[in-house]
């Protein structure tokens, strides 16, 4: 997985509330068998009009936010389908990271997965990160700091620890469980004995 | 949460479930039952080859089509894309020695309604899957929530998840359901009153005498669309009703460990003393028939009332957003529900698709003709669905009324196969969301029971089951 340690560049201001992921990747793009390639497809419907022409006002398709890698946006971000396209998408438009007042469970957890960074923050830093967002102020995000810097703003922000250090890192979470197989042999071990019935062979 | 105490059901499963801890903190939570589809796994597929890494216990894994299925001709899928997602998982499968239930096999359907048909879904296991209605597996009593594609690789390779624990919230339902209330009505009164991202971080528990009142079916709706109010994850203690349910299925214990499984799945519900995080009781008298008039499902209201003024939001965020609602649905404030228009009908999906649905839409539909106006689909749940309903004589009923009678599968729930909204289409749907573009871009969707959009066909105008006799 790719590492994420600090990030620096132009955000671009979504100040819309309860962003779902079919808004961020819709249905027509999750017959992909692959995880490259969404990310000219990221918000699809706000981003082409029915003939497929860019919307000339939509921000990620203003200079310079066509270029962000971070994105500020409204409360519960993320909601909806547990499709990960969303944030494969995200990804390979080149956003590494999202910023709002919260995220939905799936969602933010995938994001950890690929090597993208969501932050939480209050509503009042999330006004002040909008604005400064709107008036393209380059941000910086610091995550052995846990700060985000954007003009005379500086944020403090909440990670957990594991999930910080699988970013910084950029590990692999199933080589890191696969270490632990004779756990999980024991366990399915001793539950053939007592739970017998979960075992019978399909 | 302790190992002493008294445990809600969300805990027994927790601690029965616990692998261990990594290092890193983390909790590995072993998983009984994977749940596979064409759309979230061909990635962990290529990522598992990628790594030269076997699939660790094929037989706890069951796979099917159902997103990207068409509904009728589905012998040949016209799309490539779809086609190839669909070949995909049918090679994967092979590959690995999963079970995989084809296109042409009648157990074929969406993976949230053949999970309980089967009888692969039973209390105290835990279940994941590549998509976030797999809430709908906690009306058993079963910790059943949706992953990405990379923990399904992670699923695959080591039977695990790496989890912590969720909180604990319980919604107390209680008194007799009114007439014309149901399931589908409960849940989006709830999550009317509680927000989309009302339940994030908890696992939900639903209890009270209306909760354990319902079948299965109409449990299995309430957990289904936990996850719309923000939820990981439902769960309804089981009982009786689950029991009977569950008996003589392919996959549910034999005879031979049929009492011993019992007796372990009677010792799961709640302690009465249990604590939770948030509580929160309803009273069943207050509701009424519910429907949708925004594009987040939290946008709920009476079928008896109007749509929402934004001028009368709390916040301006609030306001803008039923602004933005307003416009997409193409509504104006103040409009009585009753007075909107339709253009479709969708009745289906793993909200609404089990027979029990199905034989309430043919009561209401039986010797009436849907209005001249409206397209009307019903697309049973599974092929085991679509096959009783035709030995009960539902599927004349439907036809004579002029309903299309299709094949099983995800349909225009999410519309990725042929079944979509054209812009500007208005749709009365018993799926589990309203979002804008969800079913066809530009379409307007008004989430509602099987009663009303049944009702809602007759008439052509979303319509109050309990005014139509």
């Amino acid at each position: 997985m790719d590492k994420f340690h600090s990030l620096k560049g132009i955000a671009a201001p979504l100040p819309i509330v309860n962003i779902d992921t079919d808004m961020i990747i819709p249905k027509q793009f999750l017959k992909t068998i692959k995880r490259t390639g969404l990310g000219v497809s990221l918000f699809y419907e706000m981003r082409y009009d029915n003939d497929g022409n860019l919307i000339k006002d939509f921000v990620l398709n203003t200079s310079p936010f066509d270029k962000s890698k971070i994105l500020v946006a409204g409360d519960n971000f993320g909601c909806g389908s547990s499709r990960e396209h969303a944030p494969w998408s995200l990804k390979d438009f080149g956003i590494r990271s999202v910023i709002s007042t919260s995220f939905a469970d799936i969602f933010y957890n995938n994001c950890f997965q690929n090597g993208i960074l969501p932050i939480v923050v209050s509503p009042e830093n999330l006004d002040q990160l909008m604005t400064a967002a709107k008036n393209q102020i380059e941000f910086t995000i610091d995550l052995p700091e846990q700060i985000i810097k954007a003009g005379n703003h500086s944020i403090n922000f909440e990670i957990e620890e594991f999930r910080k250090e699988r970013l910084l890192q950029g590990l692999d979470d199933i080589g890191i469980t696969l270490g632990y197989q004779d756990k999980i042999n024991a366990y399915e071990e001793d539950k053939k004995n007592k739970k017998p019935w979960l075992f019978k062979d399909n | 949460m302790s190992n002493q105490g008294p445990k809600t059901l969300f805990d027994k499963i927790w601690s029965e479930h616990l692998v261990g801890q990594r290092e890193d903190g983390t909790n590995l939570l072993y998983i009984d039952r994977h749940l596979v589809h064409e759309v979230t796994s061909p990635q962990a597929f290529e990522g598992l080859k990628l790594s030269n890494r076997p699939v660790h216990r094929p037989e706890a894994t069951i796979a099917v089509a159902d997103h990207n299925v068409p509904t009728i001709n589905r012998q040949n899928i016209e799309d490539p894309q779809s086609k190839i997602q669909v070949e995909t998982l049918a090679k994967n499968t092979k590959e690995h020695g999963i079970q995989y239930f084809d296109l042409m096999d009648q157990r074929q359907g969406i993976v949230h309604i053949i999970g309980p048909e089967q009888g692969i879904t039973q209390p105290g296991m835990t279940i994941v899957c590549g998509d976030s209605h797999t809430s709908t597996h906690g009306a058993f009593g079963a910790l059943a929530f949706g992953i990405g594609t990379s923990e399904v690789e992670h699923v695959l390779a080591t039977q695990t998840i790496v989890q912590n624990p969720a909180k604990n919230m319980r919604i107390s339902v209680n008194g007799e359901l009114p007439f014309g209330v149901n399931s589908k009505d409960l849940i989006l009164y709830i999550i009317g009153k509680i927000g989309t991202a009302g339940g994030t971080g908890h696992v939900i528990e639903y209890a009270g005498s209306s909760i354990m009142g319902l079948s299965m079916e109409g449990r299995m709706t309430i957990c289904n669309m936990s996850i719309e109010a923000g939820a990981r994850a439902g769960l309804i203690s089981p009982d009786q009703t689950t029991f009977n349910y569950i008996k003589g299925r392919p996959y549910a214990p034999g005879t031979e460990h049929w009492d011993q499984a019992v007796e372990y799945w009677s010792s799961l519900p709640s302690d009465n003393d249990a604590n939770y995080d948030h509580e929160i009781v309803i009273d069943s008298s207050e509701i009424d028939p519910m429907v949708t008039w925004g594009t987040s499902p939290e946008d709920v209201v009476s079928v008896k009332g109007t749509v929402p003024n934004p001028s009368s939001a709390k916040t301006e965020n609030k306001k803008k957003s039923i602004e933005r609602s307003l416009e997409y649905m193409g509504l104006k404030p103040g409009t009585k529900i009753t007075d909107i228009k339709l253009d479709k009908i969708f009745i289906g999906s793993c909200t609404n698709g089990r027979i029990e649905d199905l034989r309430k839409v043919a009561s209401i539909v039986k010797d009436k003709k849907i209005a001249s106006h409206v397209q009307a689909m019903i697309v049973p749940g599974s092929g085991l669905v679509k096959k009783q309903a035709e030995e009960e004589g539902i599927d004349k009923i439907l036809k004579d009324a002029g309903f299309e009678w299709r094949e099983a599968g995800c349909s225009m729930c999410l519309g990725m196969n042929p079944d979509q909204l054209k812009p500007g289409e208005r749709c009365a749907s018993t799926s589990n969301r309203n979002f804008e573009g969800r079913q066809g871009r530009g379409g307007r969707t008004h989430l509602m029971s099987p009663e009303l959009a049944a009702a809602s066909a007759i008439t052509g105008n979303i319509s109050d089951i309990r005014d139509f006799t």
